[in-house]
């Protein structure tokens, strides 16, 4: 939070970046506006197959083409024939409309900000509801379904109720083999699934301070969890310098300072939490609100270790696992499996050394994709299978037959947890300090 | 009475009204599928004008409107709940399917008749003729609604502004 002294009425980030988006001085929570839309993103899935039909009937096309960011993800790599179908389409549309378009290099909500589409201050959807992740950059971003998404596409404009704000200060730091994840499955467990409210859930606090940007991407990400609409986080010097190697637009870098909620602010809530006192965390199945330290969960015997998704398989959830992997073999039985977020995480961590713990390690690597983690493809869990996994939701089925049963936990927890053959505390396998990737 | 009440409970999510698995396909066969893990046989047992009765959450996870989509498909009157998941509401508006809150639900049992009533905001009961009350809905959405969703209403709008155009093409003829 900034003091802002220009300012004569104290707003949060949202209502600063809503009032910008809908050409007003000044929204209220509770008030319904119509906001211009600065960025629009859409993947295979909900994207061209849904929405170039409704663009038909309406006699439309794009409001912008330079404003609309097309991802495929969710059906690569095409493992089925519907989805290589659904994959043609996506490559075929891309061309005719003319919008950037980033074909099989990644998960939407990792590519996005990485190929620096995103930027402070943006008003941006997305067509999935993990959108909340662009809100570790400062944008306000949103998910929402096919058919909005193709109303948007066709008008530029989207209605908003502007929100309140659940404010989530987090004080001290995280001690070591504790992230974000950890502090995730946390607030799912004591707020609930429906305690974002469909609010702008806003992180703040020293320790919010700290994480890197993909540390607060995770944060932000699964704001979708916590049933918030947004998950926005004030940019700041390390967003500035992530960007910057992004290559994105950085001319409005001025505008960015006074874009924090001012103090005094309103917001609905304000909870604070101790960084500190945090412990590795463990969502037991089938709800991401399941959570507790791991050293209360039961004695779990794991199948299956997923490392993937736009929550649990960037670049630094690579590197925090291979830390824990590094030397060590997998337990008995145990199957990991690896798919990196991004080809360019990948790539980078390829070049780290860390890509190659994983194959010393025995694990399959997996396409740059949702994979699993939608359950869109022909990779899915078996009857009985029980899985460790980094990715945000472990609703019944979702990854594969119903009787599978899906934990939650860090990448870390998921490397310790194929170690031992058992969910397991990853604290118990942090590397010395040399031996760090 | 038009149909009845089918009663599920808090946190039905996205992958339960429209399984991963199935999202390839059309409609129909994503359809057949809804709910199939919370209430065997839901797609089913549906008839039209059918209520779908929830308790907190509805809707939770994915942004997949084929969740809402589905049950527009099988013929339900709309979906009063205690609240909804935010995309999930707002996809079903979108798809003109309604959805309304409640404060308190108690008084509803499975399987009792029914009729939704939106414009009213009511749930009415076939015993001794009671009728719940729900929350109203902004007008913005109930324009959206009424219209049968975001397509038609979008159709209407441009319907008008190319109207408006050609009456001003027409004006600055000589």
């Amino acid at each position: 939070m900034t003091e802002t002294s220009a300012s004569p009425r104290p707003t949060t980030l949202a209502q600063k970046i809503i009032a910008r988006a809908s050409a007003r001085d000044h929204v209220t929570p509770g008030e319904i506006v119509t906001a211009r839309v600065d960025l629009a993103m859409i993947h295979d899935s909900g994207g061209p197959r849904r929405v170039e039909p409704i663009l038909q009937d309406l006699g439309v096309g794009l409001f912008d083409a330079s404003k609309v960011v097309l991802i495929s993800d969710h059906f690569v790599p095409g493992d089925t024939d519907e989805g290589a179908r659904i994959l043609e389409l996506t490559r075929q549309w891309a061309k005719e409309r003319k919008v950037a378009f980033h074909d099989g290099e990644g998960i939407c909500h990792v590519v996005l900000p990485e190929r620096g589409h995103l930027l402070p201050g943006m008003l941006v959807v997305g067509g999935d509801s993990h959108s909340p992740t662009g809100g570790a950059f400062g944008a306000y971003m949103f998910g929402v379904g096919a058919t909005e998404m193709a109303g948007v596409l066709a008008t530029g404009e989207i209605w908003l109720k502007v929100p309140e704000t659940i404010l989530l200060e987090w004080r001290g730091q995280l001690s070591a083999g504790v992230t974000a994840k950890d502090m995730m499955l946390a607030l799912c467990g004591r707020l609930g699934m429906d305690g974002g409210k469909y609010q702008a859930v806003e992180y703040a606090g020293e320790a919010i301070t700290a994480l890197s940007m993909q540390e607060r991407m995770t944060l932000s990400n699964m704001a979708a969890e916590l049933g918030g609409q947004a998950g926005l986080i004030a940019p700041d010097a390390t967003t500035a310098a992530f960007l910057e190697k992004a290559g994105a637009n950085m001319g409005a870098r001025a505008s960015w300072s006074g874009l924090a909620t001012d103090a005094g602010a309103p917001v609905q809530e304000h909870h604070v939490f101790d960084a500190s006192a945090l412990a590795p965390q463990v969502a037991a199945p089938h709800s991401p609100a399941n959570s507790a330290p791991v050293t209360e969960a039961p004695e779990t015997p794991v199948d299956v270790a997923y490392i993937g998704a736009c929550t649990g398989a960037k670049y630094e959830d690579l590197r925090n696992a291979a830390d824990i992997l590094r030397g060590r073999r997998l337990g008995k039985g145990v199957e990991l499996l690896v798919a990196p977020a991004s080809k360019r995480d990948q790539d980078r961590a390829a070049a780290d050394g860390i890509m190659a713990v994983f194959e010393a390690a025995g694990a399959r690597i997996l396409p740059n994709a949702c994979g699993i983690c939608a359950g869109y493809g022909a990779d899915r869990l078996g009857e009985d299978v029980t899985c460790i996994s980094s990715t945000a939701r472990n609703f019944k089925g979702r990854m594969g037959a119903a009787s599978s049963k899906v934990w939650l936990g860090s990448p870390l927890t998921v490397a310790a947890s194929a170690i031992a053959g058992k969910i397991a505390d990853p604290r118990d396998f942090l590397p010395d300090e040399g031996e760090r990737s | 009475m038009s149909g009845r009440i089918i009663l599920v409970g808090d946190d039905i999510d996205t992958d339960q009204l429209a399984p991963g698995a199935y999202m390839k396909g059309g409609i129909e066969a994503l359809a057949a599928h809804c709910l199939e893990g919370v209430r065997p046989g839901f797609a089913q047992e549906v008839t039209p004008g059918d209520v779908l009765v929830a308790g907190r959450n509805f809707g939770v996870g994915s942004s997949r409107e084929q969740a809402a989509e589905a049950l527009k498909h099988l013929g339900l009157a709309g979906v009063v709940a205690l609240s909804f998941a935010g995309i999930f509401y707002r996809n079903a508006i979108n798809l003109g399917l309604p959805v309304l809150t409640a404060p308190d639900l108690s008084a509803v049992t499975d399987g009792a008749a029914a009729r939704l009533d939106v414009a009213a905001a009511r749930l009415e009961l076939a015993s001794d003729g009671a009728a719940i009350a729900l929350d109203p809905l902004p007008d913005n959405l109930q324009v959206l609604l009424a219209d049968g969703g975001l397509v038609p209403h979008l159709k209407k709008r441009f319907a008008k502004e190319r109207n408006k155009e050609q009456g001003q093409c027409a004006e600055h003829r000589p």
